[in-house]
């Protein structure tokens, strides 16, 4: 039973003229792709930093007949994941999944699903600082009439100083895309491995930043370019071994550490996408025989 | 080198509610002309600067400045970005404190290239070798160029800003009291420097400075200003040798002799 029908909470928490508010917001997002959209952000039952601009965003679009998918990092059981899919699921009574190719809805933090999106799916981002030209210029004046102007030059200012200390672009997440060749946005703290996924993916993506009070989208289909120079081309992470449970050679990997002796192992940050590879008999060196425990607490 | 002024100030006048900023201000800059504004606190300088450089919108008047691609045109008719695009590639302002002409959270490299980003510059190995001939010409060790501004001397910071303002390549530069803060000897470096760097780039500059000294070694003409009017102007030694009015025969003798 949903707490809509016995805690007097409307479908997905948020009042009906909020929503709207909301959604005429997203709208205008998705006609001017990348262009930061202010909204009047409520506040909600979670601390900023949480995803309170995704939840605002899911809750305004999403309906009773919407399969909700959650992850952060890639993984659909981490603890925040786990809380804003029960938050749904007790607020709207919607049917949530893990299964990325079975979500309509799919909220995330830090990731993009290894698995193709498709026409129809709405992929929504929690963004802590939607502006990519803060870190540079602190004035919100001056960054609203850079982004009015096309004047953009600060932003490879930040990719040379990374060059000229590291010796390549050494950002590797939040790094800043031009969408359809007008606004430089931050692709929200992804890394940067998931750029290429975001330009012309068939899926709706909408960003939300509930601190910051904006909403921000790009519309199925839409180019997004990565920033770069010509003599430093853009370019994603690679890990030198494949993924120790599932043996993926081209997913995003997250380090594990195994013991304090220096013991270590890479698997991939999507979960989904690594169940369903085991699932289908993939095998990796797995120093650990993680799996089986995995499968066991699963109660698979 | 040729009639056409690169700056015509008419009639300027600005207001701030009541009280006058400057008043009624004409003057002409032709290319690589270098103007001097003179004149004690509070008489205007900063703020004729500030509305010729168009950072600060006047109460009457036009300033005309005359484009590459257009000829003269109205700097206040302009659109924004127009007059912002002209700010950060034909022109150039130098700040008294470096720290407002500088990004000081980036390396001096970075400062210098900012402005090559900024009108599309993608080749990160030519902004870099562009950021070590400028360090050059200002007389900075290549090998600062990944050190923070913060780190640099005063004299050097204020190096820096010229070296950034100036590798755009512009015809105009404005300098607020260039020198105002750094002690004698650096004093003398610097507007050595900003001599040859003018002479060699056949910059036209306006200067505003306190200093009656910069003004001799750095200005062709010379404009005395006080409580927002100008009260007398002409060539530099003209002016400061045989003052005519009382107010500028005043601030001559009242230069401290060693």
């Amino acid at each position: 039973m949903s707490m809509a029908e016995d805690g007097g909470y409307n479908f997905a928490y948020l009042d009906e003229q909020t929503k709207r508010m909301i959604r005429r917001a997203t709208l205008k997002a998705v006609a001017i792709p990348g262009y930061q959209v202010p909204f009047a952000s409520r506040e909600m039952p979670m601390p900023y930093g949480w995803g309170t601009g995704g939840i605002q965003v899911t809750a305004s679009v999403i309906g009773p007949d919407d399969v909700l998918k959650v992850i952060d990092q890639g993984s659909d059981d981490t603890t925040n994941a786990v809380s804003i899919r029960n938050f749904f699921a007790k607020t709207t009574g919607v049917r949530t999944t893990e299964d990325t190719a079975a979500a309509t809805v799919i909220q995330t933090r830090h990731r993009i699903p290894e698995a193709p999106l498709r026409a129809g799916q709405i992929l929504v981002y929690q963004v802590p600082i939607p502006e990519p030209l803060r870190f540079l210029e602190p004035r919100e004046i001056e960054t609203r009439k850079m982004h009015a102007l096309e004047e953009y030059g600060l932003m490879h200012v930040k990719l040379y100083e990374d060059i000229s200390r590291h010796g390549e672009i050494a950002t590797t997440y939040a790094y800043p895309v031009r969408v359809s060749g007008r606004y430089v946005m931050d692709p929200s703290p992804t890394p940067k491995f998931d750029n290429p996924k975001m330009d012309r993916m068939a899926a709706l993506q909408l960003f939300g930043a509930g601190r910051e009070k904006r909403i921000y989208a790009i519309p199925p289909h839409t180019e997004v370019k990565s920033l770069d120079f010509d003599d430093y081309p853009f370019d994603v992470q690679k890990w030198d071994v494949p993924c120790a449970l599932c043996g993926a050679t081209d997913s995003f990997l997250d380090e594990v550490v195994l013991d304090d002796r220096g013991g270590r192992m890479f698997v991939c940050s999507d979960s989904h996408f690594c169940a369903t590879r085991r699932a289908e008999g993939h095998r990796g060196a797995d120093p650990t025989n993680a799996d089986a425990f995995l499968m066991e607490a699963a109660g698979r | 080198m040729t009639d056409t002024p690169l700056l015509r100030i008419e009639d300027l006048t600005v207001m701030y509610g009541n009280r006058v900023g400057c008043r009624s201000v004409d003057f002409d800059l032709y290319p690589g002309e270098v103007l001097g504004i003179v004149g004690e606190s509070g008489s205007g300088k900063t703020t004729l600067l500030n509305a010729v450089s168009g950072r600060l919108a006047p109460t009457a008047g036009t300033v005309r400045y005359a484009t590459r691609a257009d000829g003269p045109r109205d700097l206040f008719a302009m659109t924004e970005p127009e007059r912002r695009f002209l700010m950060r590639t034909d022109w150039a302002f130098v700040h008294q404190n470096p720290r407002d002409g500088l990004r000081m959270a980036v390396s001096a490299g970075a400062n210098i290239g900012e402005r090559l980003m900024g009108v599309g510059a993608r080749h990160y190995g030519d902004i870099r070798g562009a950021a070590l001939d400028w360090l050059g010409k200002v007389e900075i060790a290549g090998e600062r160029i990944d050190d923070l501004p913060r780190t640099f001397s005063g004299g050097m910071q204020q190096r820096l800003q010229i070296a950034r303002n100036l590798v755009t390549g512009p015809r105009l530069v404005f300098m607020d009291e260039p020198t105002g803060g750094l002690d004698v000897s650096v004093q003398a470096r610097l507007l050595d420097l900003l001599r040859e760097l003018v002479a060699d780039l056949g910059l036209a500059a306006v200067v505003v400075t306190h200093d009656l000294a910069v003004a001799r070694l750095l200005s062709h003409r010379l404009m005395v200003m006080r409580d927002g009017g100008v009260v007398e102007s002409g060539l530099t030694d003209q002016v400061l040798d045989d003052p005519q009015h009382p107010y500028t025969q005043l601030l001559v003798s009242s230069v401290l002799q060693v």
